[in-house]
């Protein structure tokens, strides 16, 4: 019998409240299943177990706020039985191909030549696929089974730097999972700790949802939203919940539609406000954000490049592209632009990999991050992995995921863990040109603004395209401007030839 | 379909891409995507779900009629065929 104990989920975490049990005594569980939702001071979140067993009772129960390493469940684990605790936080998801969901498995191995590689000529005849990471990073493409958790505590190391980090960001390495050689603990894990706060923040059952139009009117009219009762989905809290609660007299601290059931207490406010708690995890959040940021704007010598890409192919491909297709396999133009920068790595391999210990770990494998903004304003980077050899429709479907599961916390661990390149696209919000902060350890950010049609000359005449600016920032420890401009220009190549993506 | 059933397909539709938004609330000409804070993705699941609703096929041309939300009530409306 085996115990299956409080994960710690990152940095700060000392407990957890069980919002869901999605399994019951009896159930047969495999290793990397999500077995529950918890939701701690800065996140919401699944937590996996890490062994193949059959749950004999649930000690936990809903609702229950249980500390790092206390007992949730017991697990009568298969073949022999074993009594280490179930310790080990989820830092990578590997086996999610045991789940139901197809699209969130990971991606097989593959450590060939990256299909985008077609298209390039390598800048300095060094391809990815001639490379190979000094020290492997533990999860490529091929998401290593995850260490057995006892195995994993024993010979879990954390290299210098990363316990330097680590008292920096306030986290404790031994509660991290390492993705280095053997898994020992780096720099990533310890920053990915610290940030895995933010990337499930989005709020789920147990905490009211509010639309930022409903937010606004509420900041506008003085209703604590805290006092709203959401009649949403989900309870979510809409405009005119707040409309109802700011209606009812001397009542702007008090719900609209009062459930029957709620105690008349009108004189006793809560001890803790939504509108606090949610203003705190927010700046929680912003905080752990800020901490990187600034890192990286200390510690990493940025250079900023520009290049404005003619879209007019591109679009036009996608437009009748998407004519042929039925509505929801329609791609997005962002798919192409991510698919371009995966494509352009092989040209030139210095944008994609890790700067840790003083060295430049690049990987063969692009695990894309994209930049996704929360509907409460917070900011998460998942990776879409192996960005390289997916097609665009993998793409879409793993960036329509990605985005769906950031919103509703529903995000792993392992897709804010590996990350090798990230890209930004703030074209929606109008944003002509980013000029990004790259997120440590890694060394390029490529930022996207809206697509703009402006005039363009070509061959001595002049016509009106779309056109984006595609922008880098990246690292001058490990690249210069000329080849960070190569980098770009390969983008622009790539898009000219979207057939070819 | 009548212009009340159009809106109320089009808010079912918003609501599952963005349960917490309240479009009840929003002005009929105001900007819908600045209003409700919603991106790309988000505005083609919105489609996706219309589709699924009412099998209109609204093409990539046609999204700017749903810039507003009485914009996209004329639209499906119209595109449904019936009189509002």
């Amino acid at each position: 019998m085996a115990d299956f104990v409080m994960p710690s989920l990152g940095a700060d975490m000392e407990e957890g409240t069980v919002i869901r049990w999605l399994v019951k005594p009896g159930d047969e569980v495999r290793r990397g299943q999500i077995v529950a939702e918890v939701e701690t001071e800065k996140a919401d979140m699944e937590i996996e177990i890490f062994q193949d067993g059959v749950i004999d009772e649930l000690i936990a129960n809903e609702g229950d706020t249980v500390p790092v390493g206390g007992l949730l469940a017991r697990v009568q684990a298969a073949g022999e039985a074993r009594a280490v605790p179930e310790q080990e936080p989820p830092a990578e998801a590997p086996t999610a191909a045991e789940e139901a969901t197809p699209e969130e498995a990971p991606q097989p191995a593959d450590e060939g030549e990256p299909a985008a590689a077609k298209a390039e000529t390598p800048g300095d005849g060094a391809t990815p696929t001639e490379r190979e990471p000094a020290p492997k990073p533990a999860v490529e493409a091929t998401p290593a089974p995850p260490a057995k958790p006892q195995e994993a505590a024993e010979r879990r190391r954390v290299t210098p730097s990363a316990r330097k980090l680590a008292a920096e960001l306030g986290v404790d390495p031994d509660t991290v999972r390492g993705t280095g050689v053997d898994g020992a603990v780096r720099r990533a894990d310890i920053e990915q700790a610290a940030t895995r706060g933010p990337a499930v923040a989005a709020p789920t059952e147990g905490r009211a949802r509010v639309s930022p139009y409903a937010r606004k009117k509420a900041s506008e009219l003085g209703v604590d939203l805290g006092q709203v009762t959401g009649s949403g989905p989900g309870g979510a809290i809409t405009a005119d919940d707040v409309q109802r609660a700011a209606a009812v007299p001397g009542a702007k601290a008090k719900p609209g539609p009062a459930p029957a059931d709620k105690p008349a207490e009108p004189q006793e406010p809560p001890a803790e406000p939504e509108t606090d708690r949610a203003a705190a995890r927010t700046a929680a959040r912003q905080r752990v954000i800020a901490n990187l940021m600034e890192r990286s704007k200390r510690e990493i010598p940025h250079y900023y490049l520009g290049h404005t890409v003619d879209l007019s192919r591109a679009m036009q491909w996608l437009q009748e592209e998407n004519q042929q297709r039925p509505v929801p396999e329609r791609l997005l133009y962002s798919v192409l632009l991510m698919k371009a920068v995966a494509a352009a790595v092989p040209s030139v391999p210095e944008v994609n990999g890790n700067y840790e210990d003083g060295a430049f770990q690049p990987w063969t494998t692009v695990n894309l991050g994209v930049a996704v903004s929360l509907r409460d304003g917070g900011l998460v980077t998942p990776a879409v992995q192996d960005a390289g050899n997916k097609s665009l429709e993998e793409l879409m479907r793993d960036l329509r995921d990605l985005v769906q599961r950031a919103r509703t916390g529903k995000l792993r661990a392992a897709e804010m863990s590996n990350a090798t390149i990230t890209v930004t696209n703030l074209g929606d919000q109008g944003v002509e040109s980013v000029q990004g902060v790259i997120y440590p350890p890694q060394v390029a950010i490529v930022g996207f603004g809206k697509v703009i049609e402006r005039p363009w000359a070509e061959q001595g005449m002049v016509g009106v395209r779309p056109t984006i600016t595609a922008t880098l920032a990246a690292d001058h420890r490990v690249s210069n401007g000329h080849r960070g401009g190569l980098f770009l220009a390969a983008i622009d190549r790539l898009l000219q030839e979207p057939t070819k993506l | 379909m009548t212009a009340d059933e159009a809106r109320n397909v089009i808010i079912q539709a918003m609501r599952e891409v963005a349960p917490e938004v309240d479009l009840g609330s929003v002005p009929p000409e105001a900007d819908l995507r600045e209003e409700l804070d919603i991106d790309s993705m988000d505005f083609l699941n919105f489609i996706v779900g219309l589709h699924e609703k009412t099998g209109i096929d609204v093409p990539e041309e046609d999204y700017e009629h749903f810039a507003t939300l009485q914009g996209a009530i004329d639209y499906v409306v119209r595109r449904s065929g019936a009189a509002a």
